[in-house]
């Protein structure tokens, strides 16, 4: 019934909307200019009028038949196995793909019958709902022939359906952020509090502790591994990869939107920015074995030929690929703030007999610096988050240390390490991947937030 | 004997003249432009401006809007360099200099010629970084108390001195329209210039600020070689001791402003001051 519903939706909504142009246009009769709406909006205020209550119809109706389809399926069975979620849903299965035709092996007669009841339940309430529909349509079509008359404000109610809509969607928007939020912190509330967990850290111990190993002994012959889960370890991978991204990208990052803004010409302008860009669609899987199998060799060789013991997976590798990554973050927005400062201070400037680089090192950076630093901000707040090149050319051991050349590991890595293959839920090695989750997320709010005080702080700045 | 003593005058006057040209009015020249032609691109903005203008006190330069007058203010200091489609012929000299010359380093015309915008432009800085903005970049201050010094004075000349001198370090941004223009005089006048450019300078201010600043282009005439363009007869009237005239690209006469306004020469300008053109 979806096919035919969405069919006939499409095409009432299309003859309500010819169907309101023209009676309005008749009930102006040739005065077209007497009309207090376009016939514009009869025609669009007809088609909501039947597009709404169609769909409305559909989207209740389609799942209560399908319940309907379910109770008359197991109406067959006593009530101690409808009662039983287990048995039932395993009945209900069953039913669904006799219904199909693809039931292999015999039905019993309890089942067959309990089958035929489903179909038909779901092909009478089925058909229910689409003629509902189209009836609902039908007659909205024929109230709006009542409804458009010359001084009927159309434009008011399309307006506030549009006013709804769109609130509708913000809402949407909202209501998911919110919902992540809560089901992050919900996790991570559990991981520390809830008393059926075993071997779960304390906050304290979480937040402080210098040793990550979330691989608890599976059986008594493995030894004592013992379970760690401090997140210090993480943290500081983490930021010492961001830091040597941001050593790269900072100043390759920043110079490039000086000269793309300052000193390029338009036509170089128009080649090297789009170039830059790419750059940024550049997927990070790719940067990620780029680094792993190109960069990390290098820098391993590199290191090797000083006399320097390299990890074959080093923070340096890859904090510099993901330094690249971030360029066009970078480049890309302080470009767009440099560009933003207004022309009136260059020229005030080069009126004084500044000449270009003091024009740009003491007028124009310090008047777009709000907007630099926000640009700054993201692309950490980005690198911080980021997990593909970190997954291939980081590591997994999750040592302490500020030496660029030692294998690191991440926030991000640890997530993906712990959530990847087989999981129980209830595991305090799987929810630790929640409370992760949840500082990772606070680190970056809080990095956004302060990027976009210092963005509204710019805003405010020449006026 | 005679004839020779004739001649001698005559090639006295001349050498006379070439070092330090004469205006119409007898004054010393400051700025002289022959034959300057202006192009942006293809459109021929500024046709063949003869004009000297006087060492000490205002000129202005008037005329109907895309006449060409504040083309010509750009080329005094060439901040029409900044455009790059923009093409500037002929000569124009500021003490027998010619700015055009390819070895002539830009920086230092600047240094000399000083530029007042349409529009307040001061630097989202403190009023005391704004006004020293110039001074540190040409290495004017020996110290922090030679800078202070220059700051106060120029502040001081601009006559701004006694409303901002309790709050030097607040953003010059923050002063009010025609406070924020007189910055921007004062910032001009801080790195000691001969000749001062101000393109409609009170065209956003409202009329008190306005006359505040008539006043204080009024006090600096007589240090300094002032161009103003301005869109207000009035105001060239009120302001300035000779008058330009532009129209479509071409200077149709200069002279004293009183003859400009009372005699001009020219039915263009006749029609130009009466209102019924432009």
């Amino acid at each position: 019934m979806v096919y035919p519903f969405f069919a006939a939706l499409t095409l009432l909504t299309g003859i309500a909307y010819a169907v309101g142009q023209r009676r309005a246009v008749s009930v102006a009769d040739g005065r077209l200019a007497d009309l207090h709406s376009l016939p514009i909006y009869h025609a669009l205020f007809t088609a909501i009028g039947v597009f709404v209550p169609m769909l409305a119809i559909f989207v209740i109706g389609t799942p209560l038949v399908s319940w309907m389809a379910h109770s008359a399926a197991l109406a067959q069975f006593d009530p101690s196995v409808q009662a039983d979620p287990l048995r039932s849903g395993v009945i209900l299965r069953d039913v669904a793909s006799i219904s199909r035709g693809q039931f292999a092996g015999n039905a019993s007669p309890e089942l067959a019958q309990a089958a035929k009841d489903y179909a038909a339940t779901l092909a009478t309430g089925g058909w229910a709902v689409f003629l509902l529909a189209i009836a609902a349509g039908v007659a909205a079509l024929a109230a709006s022939f009542g409804v458009i008359k010359v001084p009927f404000r159309a434009r008011k109610h399309v307006e506030r359906f549009a006013l709804i809509v769109l609130g509708a969607c913000a809402v949407v928007a909202i209501l998911t952020t919110v919902g992540i939020v809560f089901s992050v912190a919900f996790e991570t509330y559990r991981f520390f509090f809830d008393p059926s967990l075993s071997g779960k850290p304390t906050i304290g111990s979480f937040l402080f502790g210098l040793e990550w190993n979330p691989q608890a002994a599976m059986r008594a012959d493995q030894g004592t591994i013992s379970t760690a889960y401090g997140f210090v370890p993480l943290l500081v991978g983490s930021l010492l990869i961001t830091f040597i991204a941001i050593c790269v990208a900072g100043p390759l990052g920043l110079f490039s939107a000086i000269y793309l803004a300052e000193y390029a010409t338009p036509r170089v302008r128009s080649i090297a920015k789009p170039i830059l860009e790419i750059l940024a669609g550049i997927p990070t899987v790719v940067l990620g074995f780029f680094a792993a199998l190109t960069v990390a060799p290098l820098i391993r060789g590199l290191g090797e030929a000083y006399g320097l013991n390299v990890a074959s997976e080093s923070a340096l590798a890859a904090g510099l690929v993901m330094g690249m990554m971030i360029i066009p973050f970078i480049s890309s927005l302080s470009d767009d703030v440099i560009n933003a400062v207004p022309q009136s201070m260059r020229d005030g400037s080069y009126a004084l007999g500044a000449t270009k680089s003091e024009t740009i090192r003491q007028v124009l950076l310090p008047a777009a610096l709000p907007g630099i630093v926000s640009a700054f901000m993201l692309a950490i707040s980005r690198a911080i988050g980021e997990t593909m090149i970190v997954v291939m050319a980081a590591g997994l051991a999750a040592n302490l240390t500020l030496n660029p050349l030692d294998a690191v590991t991440t926030i991000t890595v640890q997530i993906k390490t712990i959530l990847v293959g087989d999981q129980e839920f209830d595991s305090a090695k799987t929810l630790a991947a929640f409370a992760l989750g949840f500082v990772l997320f606070f680190v970056t709010l809080m990095l956004n937030y302060i990027a976009l005080r210092i963005v509204r702080k710019y805003r405010e700045q020449y006026d | 004997m005679e004839t020779l003593k004739v001649d001698m005058t005559a090639a006295k006057r001349l050498e006379a003249e070439r070092i330090a040209p004469v205006t119409s009015a007898g004054l010393p020249a400051k700025v002289v432009a022959r034959d300057v032609n202006v192009y942006y691109g293809e459109k021929h903005a500024l046709k063949s401006v003869n004009v000297d203008i006087p060492d000490r006190g205002v000129t202005a330069f008037i005329g109907p809007s895309g006449c060409g007058k504040s083309t010509f203010l750009r080329c005094i200091n060439r901040m029409n360099d900044t455009i790059s489609i923009c093409r500037v012929t002929g000569k124009i000299t500021i003490d027998n200099q010619d700015i055009y010359d390819p070895s002539l380093d830009v920086v230092q015309l600047r240094a000399r010629v000083g530029m007042v915008f349409q529009k307040p432009n001061p630097f989202p800085k403190s009023i005391f970084d704004n006004v020293a903005y110039g001074p540190r970049i040409h290495g004017l201050a020996k110290s922090r108390t030679d800078l202070e010094e220059i700051v106060t004075a120029s502040l001081e000349k601009a006559g701004l001195w006694n409303e901002v001198k309790d709050r030097l370090n607040d953003s010059g941004t923050g002063l009010s329209g025609g406070q924020q223009q007189r910055l921007c005089i004062a910032r001009a006048i801080a790195v000691n210039p001969d000749v001062i450019l101000m393109d409609e300078p009170c065209s956003a201010l409202d009329p008190i600020a306005t006359a505040k600043v008539e006043t204080l282009i009024d006090e600096l005439r007589g240090n300094y070689c002032i161009i103003i363009v301005t869109h207000s007869m009035q105001q060239a009237a009120r302001v300035s001791q000779r008058t330009a005239f532009f129209h479509l690209g071409t200077l149709v006469e200069e002279g004293p402003t009183e003859k400009i306004f009372s005699a001009p020469s020219d039915p263009r300008t006749q029609d130009y001051i009466t209102g019924r053109t432009g």
